[in-house]
This record gives structure tokens, C-alpha cells and sequence, in this order.
């Protein structure tokens, strides 16, 4: 080694733990390799997306997996002319909370529109999942939601 | 519903505050503290030897290293040891738990503060990690971008418009003029406002908060402390008699964003509706989210709204919502107002809010 070369060594800033995410976020991110979209049962009749092991306002148990979507109603949005680098789009996008059908609540992802003009509350969208081999079990297996109108999955 | 709980006087005693700035590369956290500390027990002539418990509000995640607070606590200095306590949340909280141990009566004063350095780190990104970590946080939605989805529900819903949002923040700048501490403080008319580019649709630049490195002080005190204490600066006690603190799912699609149950309650509970209230110091970081806390905690139109300029003017992460308690007791400790609310808040779009109700003597 000559003299002037420097030594170097990567260094990799992580946190070397692995959670278990349990039998409801678990069951939720596993159907999202298969391309599925699920919610649980709520209390009162409610179809919680996504899913939680409890109710989010009753705190009671939830039930019964049931799959929602794919299709579902941007209930509110926000559009994005410049993407930060780590959002899930590196083009313009909109922020959105979507009610998949079937679904009592709402989950938030992003929709793909050029414009602020291209999206509005109401709006019918649906989900474009990551080809199977890309899928990994986590929200980035969806790569975003369309317009309805134009929304040809992959 | 249960009415406002019967409790032990407490008096807001001293406030300070450093002048909140976008960045301050010269004083490390401590180096911040040390003046504020020295004035907060100037004010009244006391030493760390007159309280009996310390507590600070601050975030491990902006300095990026673990168990920051203990080194903050040279600020003080802490020896013999001392009681003392953290929060990791702005300091409002810190100041609820040092209330609910003078509650318990066993001691009768204490230091409360806050320190945040903005400006160290990227607040969209390290604000992203306070969300739910499996269906959030993995797609880094940013504050912003978070308060744009409430904002836009708000105007879908027809509670306001972006002309409302421009209001608010016009005369949040303008009122910040009067208060030498604020960060950003001019005056610009709405309809001038409504001329900035969007951040994020619906909300636009104006609508935002500064970005704020800053830090704040307040002393809690009972009993005849609080009389002393009050009376070494010729002023009359300013008394806490309500606080309460109430917290909304982390689920943001299961929550009414344009509503703000959290703070009813907290309101409520802390006994807001007893008597009009003179001044309301707000913690509502977005332009569009006072309209929400506004409506929570039922106030009118006689109600002056952050006469500081609130964090629109300056948003210290972590002491904005302290602040918020300093100047509101300082609006009534001057003459200002006889009655008063300040509220803080933490987490994402309005998640969870404390409401503290403060009254001077006639």
C-alpha cells in the first residue's frame, strides 16, 4: 500500500433490529406481495384500512381480515409540484387520503397527476402495485394510485 | 361531562425566552439555555437552590444523538443532584408534568424549559418519523404536506378558504412587530400573500412556519412562593386554573382533520368556557390549523389571537407550545388581558393538544 493512500472504511448508520409486525399489519403488508389490499373489521360495522390490531376510535379488538379496493374515493388531497428525495414519486404528484371500497377509513398514499387541475376530492382512483418480483411487503409495494379513468394496472 | 377538576393554585411565576431565530450556528443548546435560565430566575431573584424540580421538553432526534437532555441540564447546573425529569415533547408538556407533581403538594416551585435547534437537520424528514411506522412514515410525508391534506378537507368542507389562511397569517406577522422576540415580523396585506406560490397545494408560502432555532424558560410556583415570588417585581400572581392534555388516533385517515375533538376535550376538561377569554395564544404551526383550534376551544370574536405573532412568527420545535404558556401569562402578569388560554400541540396534522387556562387577581 503506498504511503499516501488513505484508509477508508464504510461505515453503514442502521438500527440492527427486526420487529415482528403481528398478525394484522403483518397479514396487510403480506397482501401487498400478492397484490391484495386488505382491511379488518371495526367496531360498529367499520372496515378499518389499514388495518389495525385495535379499533382506532373504540380501541376494541378488530376482527376478521376483509379484502377493500382496488378502486377506491380520494377523500382529501395535496398536490406536490416539487418531490422531496425521499417521497415516493420523483415526478409531481398529489398527496391523498384514499377510502378504498369497502373501506370506513381512509389510508394515505399518492396519486399520479401532472397537476393540481388533474385531481380534486371525490376523484375515483385505484391502486398500481410494483411488478411481483419488485414487491417486498411494505407501502412502497404500492407504487401509487391513478385515476380511475386512466388507470390500467400493471 | 364532568366540570373543570378542583386543583392547587399554581402560578406561572417567570417567563423568558431567547430571540427565536432561524439559526443560530454561534451557541450550542447549552450555550442557548444559560442566558434564559439566568433570566427566568432573574426575574424574581431566585437560584436553583429555590425549586424543587427541574423538567425539560426537547427532542433527541434534532440534535441526532441520544439522551441530549442530560447534557443540556449544565445549563442549569446540578449539583448537589436535583430531581429532574424529561419529556420527550415541547416543553408545554414538560411543564404539565411538573404542574401534576405540584398538584401532589410535596413541593412548591419549579424550573420548567425547552430547547430546539431547528436548523441542524431537515424537520421533513426527521417530523416524518413520528409517524406510524409500518403505513406512514415509509412514505416520508412531510409536515407540510400533511397539513396541505387538512387544509384542503378544511376548504372542501367550506370551514375556510385560502384567503383565510393568508388573513390569519398576516395578522399573525403583523402582531409579531410588537414582540422583539419573533422571528419573522412585518407587515404584508392578505390579498399581497395570496400572490406567493404554493408549497404544497392548497397551502402557500405565506401559510407556513418559519423554521426556528429557539429555546424557553418558565418557573412554576405555589403557595406563598407564588405570592413572593410575583410580589419582588410588584406584579400579582398569574394563576394556572385549568390544564389538561388529549391525544387523537396516530391513524390519520381515521380522524375528521378538520376538526379537532382532542382540544374540546382538553378545553373542556380544562374549564375554557368558565369566562371570556381576553387572549388566546395558539399553537397552530399552519396558517390553516388555528381556524381548527379556534373553533375547538370556542372562542369568540372578542378574543385577541397570539398578539405575539404565534408560531407563524416563530416555531421553535419543542418551545413554541411553552411560549405559548409565557406569553399568555405575561399578557395578564401586564395588564393585557385578565383572563387567558394558551394551547400547544404535537404530532401530525393537530394530533394532540393541551389547553392551560390562566387568570390574574382583579
Amino acid at each position: 500500500m503506498a504511503d499516501n493512500e488513505v484508509l477508508h472504511a464504510d461505515h453503514r448508520l442502521e438500527y440492527p433490529y427486526s420487529r415482528s409486525t403481528g398478525p394484522v399489519i403483518g397479514a396487510f403488508l403480506t397482501g401487498l406481495l400478492d397484490g391484495r389490499l386488505l382491511g379488518v373489521e371495526g367496531s360498529n360495522g367499520s372496515v378499518i384500512v389499514p388495518p389495525t390490531e385495535y379499533d382506532p376510535i373504540t380501541s376494541e379488538d378488530t376482527g376478521e381480515m376483509v379484502e377493500v379496493g382496488p378502486g377506491g374515493v380520494v377523500e382529501t388531497w395535496a398536490f406536490v409540484a416539487h418531490p422531496r428525495p425521499k417521497h415516493p414519486l420523483d415526478r409531481p404528484f398529489a398527496w391523498a387520503l384514499i377510502k378504498l371500497d369497502g373501506a370506513t377509513t381512509s389510508l394515505l398514499h399518492v396519486v399520479e397527476v401532472d397537476s393540481a387541475d388533474g385531481i380534486t376530492t371525490g376523484d375515483r382512483v385505484t391502486v398500481r402495485f410494483r411488478l411481483p418480483g419488485e414487491r417486498i411487503g411494505a407501502m412502497s409495494d404500492i407504487e401509487c394510485f391513478v385515476p380511475e379513468s386512466g388507470g390500467e394496472g400493471r | 361531562m364532568s366540570p373543570a377538576r378542583t386543583i392547587r393554585p399554581v402560578s406561572v411565576a417567570s417567563f423568558a425566552q431567547a430571540r427565536n431565530v432561524r439559526r443560530d450556528d454561534e451557541h450550542n443548546e447549552v450555550e442557548m439555555l444559560m442566558p434564559v435560565v439566568a433570566e427566568v430566575f432573574g426575574n424574581i431573584s431566585i437560584t436553583k437552590d429555590d425549586v424543587d424540580f427541574i423538567c425539560s421538553g426537547s427532542t433527541d432526534y434534532l440534535i441526532g444523538g441520544p439522551f441530549s437532555f442530560v447534557m443540556a441540564l449544565d445549563a442549569v447546573g446540578v449539583w448537589p443532584p436535583r430531581s429532574e425529569s424529561h419529556v420527550e415533547m415541547d416543553g408545554a408538556w414538560a411543564l404539565y408534568e411538573a404542574w401534576t407533581l405540584l398538584q401532589e403538594g410535596e413541593i412548591d416551585a419549579a424550573l420548567v424549559y425547552a430547547f430546539g435547534r431547528s436548523s441542524l437537520g431537515d424537520l421533513n424528514e426527521i417530523l416524518a418519523l413520528q409517524l406510524d411506522p409500518y403505513y406512514e412514515a415509509p412514505l416520508w410525508p412531510d409536515p407540510t404536506s400533511l397539513a396541505a391534506l387538512q387544509a384542503q378537507a378544511l376548504i372542501d368542507a367550506g370551514k375556510a378558504t385560502e384567503a383565510d389562511f393568508a388573513a390569519i397569517a398576516s395578522r399573525s406577522r403583523k402582531s409579531a412587530l410588537e414582540n422583539p422576540n419573533a422571528q419573522v415580523a412585518i407587515d404584508i396585506a392578505p390579498e399581497v400573500l395570496l400572490e406567493d406560490p404554493y408549497v404544497v397545494t392548497p397551502l402557500r408560502r405565506h401559510a407556513l412556519p418559519p423554521i426556528t432555532d429557539a429555546v424557553a424558560a418558565v418557573v412554576l410556583a405555589a403557595g406563598d412562593k407564588a405570592i413572593e415570588w410575583a410580589g419582588r417585581r410588584g406584579r400579582k400572581p398569574v394563576w394556572i386554573t385549568g390544564m389538561d392534555h388529549r391525544m387523537e388516533t396516530h391513524s390519520l385517515g381515521a380522524r375528521d382533520l378538520t376538526v379537532s375533538p382532542s382540544t374540546a376535550k382538553a378545553a373542556e376538561m380544562a374549564g375554557v368556557g368558565g369566562g371570556p377569554v381576553d387572549v388566546a395564544e395558539i399553537h397552530a404551526p399552519f396558517a390553516s390549523q388555528e381556524v381548527i383550534v379556534a373553533e375547538a376551544l370556542g372562542l369568540g370574536g372578542d378574543t385577541t389571537i397570539n398578539p405575539s405573532g404565534g408560531p407563524l412568527a416563530a416555531n421553535g420545535v419543542m418551545s413554541a407550545g411553552l411560549i405559548r404558556i409565557g406569553e399568555a401569562a405575561e399578557a395578564i402578569a401586564t395588564g393585557r388581558a385578565r383572563r387567558a388560554v394558551a394551547h400547544a400541540t404535537s404530532g401530525p396534522c393537530l394530533q394532540q393538544n393541551l389547553v392551560c387556562v390562566l387568570e390574574g387577581e382583579a
